[in-house]
């Protein structure tokens, strides 16, 4: 029996030829990250083994994203210890205020992570690469410390299950569309210690902004990692970003998977995910009048140009609905600059949106965004459990740019199809 | 290894978000993430949690944020074990490398009831019901992992050379 593409990366890694799922395998990691949260702890951990370097400072990346610009005292404390130890450290991988993005848009765009590699973050999200045709998963502070220290981090081989996908996507409808569709089918838990393939000619169909989402909100579902093969998309991504080779690895014809699952991308609508999990999704026509306190655009899900764009395209011209707060956020500053060039943030501003600079704030009930009680927001982040945005009485409703955009301008969860007739 | 006390009991997909809210990640000091533990769940859980007590929950406990702070919680809570019927992948690897025993065991956590008192032994598996004398076989950890709770966690066992 053959190997999924996860399995062909992690064996390729470990030295072993042949890998099945849940043997236990040390692999050799091409990059460790974490961001201002998660790395005091790991360097805490770290510095408890007395060892006076990294195993790699060109491989170890620290991305201040989460609370940066400072939020408060404690946060900028946690800020300084990780500018301390790359200082130390001498390590060029420390990404701070006027140099961070969010940290999955940002390494992928930075070229820091490329197809085939094996990477871990502490940082759930951390499985967005896949979209690269990468192994990357989320792993907590003391994995990054111990990645730090020797290269490597231990796995459980998934098995996985297998998107088979076909046609194209309908106007209005995005990546987010399809991984809340999945996610709704599949439950929070689904995919539970498993890698998600997404394969067919459907996912070739699919843009690169619309796999970074797919593949991010893989671990919504429970997922070791998402991923998707590389193909001609992927290769012309790299060409303008990749700093290193990019190596190209396929899945066993013979390959053994644990489920398959055809989804024709044509049938799916703007979907929503009620509060208070991933999972609580409904097509965006079958659902009443929701009224809504707040927008986000932006976040590691959904900040890369390509969603700020088509949030723009709605928004132009318009108002947002009267008590509305709309925030948008551009996830790199490449794509912050990008947007100012272009004239979006103008048109944003003029529309009655804020726009910030990168932050993860809002999406995780930091700042920048945090709700009162009861209140409702329309966001195109990743998770809508209790409390997320802030308080635990308020409600977030996950949803694409398109419908986020939409739903600014009447100030109620809205159909964009029927903004954009 | 015998740990014993007294169960509290929460549902399925217990997340992490509740388990210690974001707005107190700007700290990652043991004391102060204890004192916020479960707040958005449960209220009270910090006035009652005795040292010893054990968690009792459905599936997918531990789901979103790779958040180490969220184990680091529990532990910090005087919790000695959680028993699940399934956990999430990064809170149940964050658990092991921070010495926080956690035991999955579909039965077990359907049947035991809130505020039953519960001993897991963590070295055979078995799980008793002291309340209903009702006795459970969870799966004991694999060897490699085991090579890692018995060092003391992951960096303990980097230090002794157990694994690196």
């Amino acid at each position: 029996m053959g190997m999924t593409l996860s399995q062909k990366i992690l064996a390729a890694h470990c030295g072993a030829d042949k890998l099945e799922a849940g043997q236990l395998v040390l692999c050799n990691l091409d990059r460790v990250h974490g961001n201002d949260v998660t790395c005091p702890p790991a360097i805490r951990e770290f510095n408890k083994m007395g060892l006076d370097n990294v195993f790699d400072k060109d491989k170890v990346t620290m991305v201040m994203d989460h609370f940066v610009p400072n939020k408060d005292i404690k946060a900028a404390e946690q800020c300084k210890i990780c500018r301390d130890f790359c200082n130390e450290h001498a390590m060029d991988g420390f990404y701070d205020v006027g140099k961070m993005g969010i940290e999955h848009a940002l390494l992928p765009e930075s070229g820091l992570v490329v197809s085939g590699d094996v990477t871990i973050g502490a940082d759930s999200h951390t499985c967005t690469y896949g979209a690269l045709g990468a192994f990357s998963t989320g792993v907590g502070s003391t994995d990054m410390a111990f990645g730090m220290a020797t290269g490597k981090a231990w796995f459980k081989v998934p098995s996985a299950i297998k998107f088979e996908l076909s046609g194209k996507l309908s106007p209005c409808v995005s990546g987010k569309d399809v991984i809340l569709h999945i996610i709704g089918m599949i439950g929070v838990d689904g995919a539970l210690y498993r890698s998600m393939e997404f394969t067919g000619e459907g996912a070739h169909n699919l843009s690169m902004s619309d796999r970074f989402t797919i593949c991010n909100m893989a671990i919504e579902a429970g997922a070791k990692n998402g991923i998707f093969e590389v193909d001609d998309k992927t290769l012309e991504y790299e060409k303008e970003h990749a700093q290193r080779e990019p190596k190209i690895f396929h899945a066993d014809p013979d390959a053994e998977y644990d489920e398959v699952i055809k989804i024709d991308l044509s049938e799916i609508k703007p979907t929503v995910a009620f509060p208070h999990l991933p999972e609580n999704t409904h097509t965006v026509d079958e659902i009443g009048e929701v009224k809504i306190d707040q927008v986000v655009i932006g976040s590691c899900t959904n900040g890369l140009y390509d969603d700020i764009k088509t949030a723009w395209e709605i928004i132009k011209g318009h108002k947002v609905a009267e008590g509305l707060r709309v925030i948008i956020i551009p996830a790199t500053q490449k794509v912050y600059l990008r947007c100012l060039e272009e004239g979006f943030i103008k048109d944003f501003i003029e529309a009655g949106c804020i726009v910030s600079t990168p932050t993860c704030g809002p999406c995780l009930g930091g700042y920048m965004g945090v709700l009162a009680h009861g209140e409702r927001c329309v966001s195109t982040t990743n998770r809508n459990f209790v409390g997320r945005m802030g308080d635990p009485t308020s409600e977030v409703y996950l949803a694409s740019p398109t419908t986020a955009a939409a739903s600014a301008l009447t100030g109620k969860i809205t159909d964009p199809r029927e903004a954009t007739i | 290894m015998i740990s014993s006390g007294k169960v509290i009991k929460y549902g399925n997909n217990v997340d992490t978000d509740v388990i210690i809210p974001a707005r107190y990640l700007n700290s990652s000091e043991p004391e102060f993430l204890a004192a916020h533990c479960m707040e958005d769940l449960d209220k009270s859980f910090h006035e009652k949690v005795n040292p010893g007590d054990i968690i009792v929950a459905g599936e997918n406990f531990g789901c979103g944020s790779s958040r180490e702070h969220a184990p680091a919680a529990i532990k910090a809570s005087s919790i000695s074990v959680v028993i699940a019927k399934s956990f999430a992948r990064i809170f149940y690897r964050n658990s092991i490398n921070i010495g926080l025993a956690i035991v999955e065991c579909p039965t077990a956590a359907e049947e035991i009831q809130d505020g039953d008192e519960v001993s897991v032994n963590l070295s055979t598996g078995v799980i008793t019901n002291k309340t209903t004398g009702k006795e459970y076989q969870s799966e004991p950890f694999p060897e490699f992992i085991q090579n890692i709770i018995s060092a003391g966690g992951l960096v303990e066992a980097v230090k002794k050379g157990v694994i690196g």
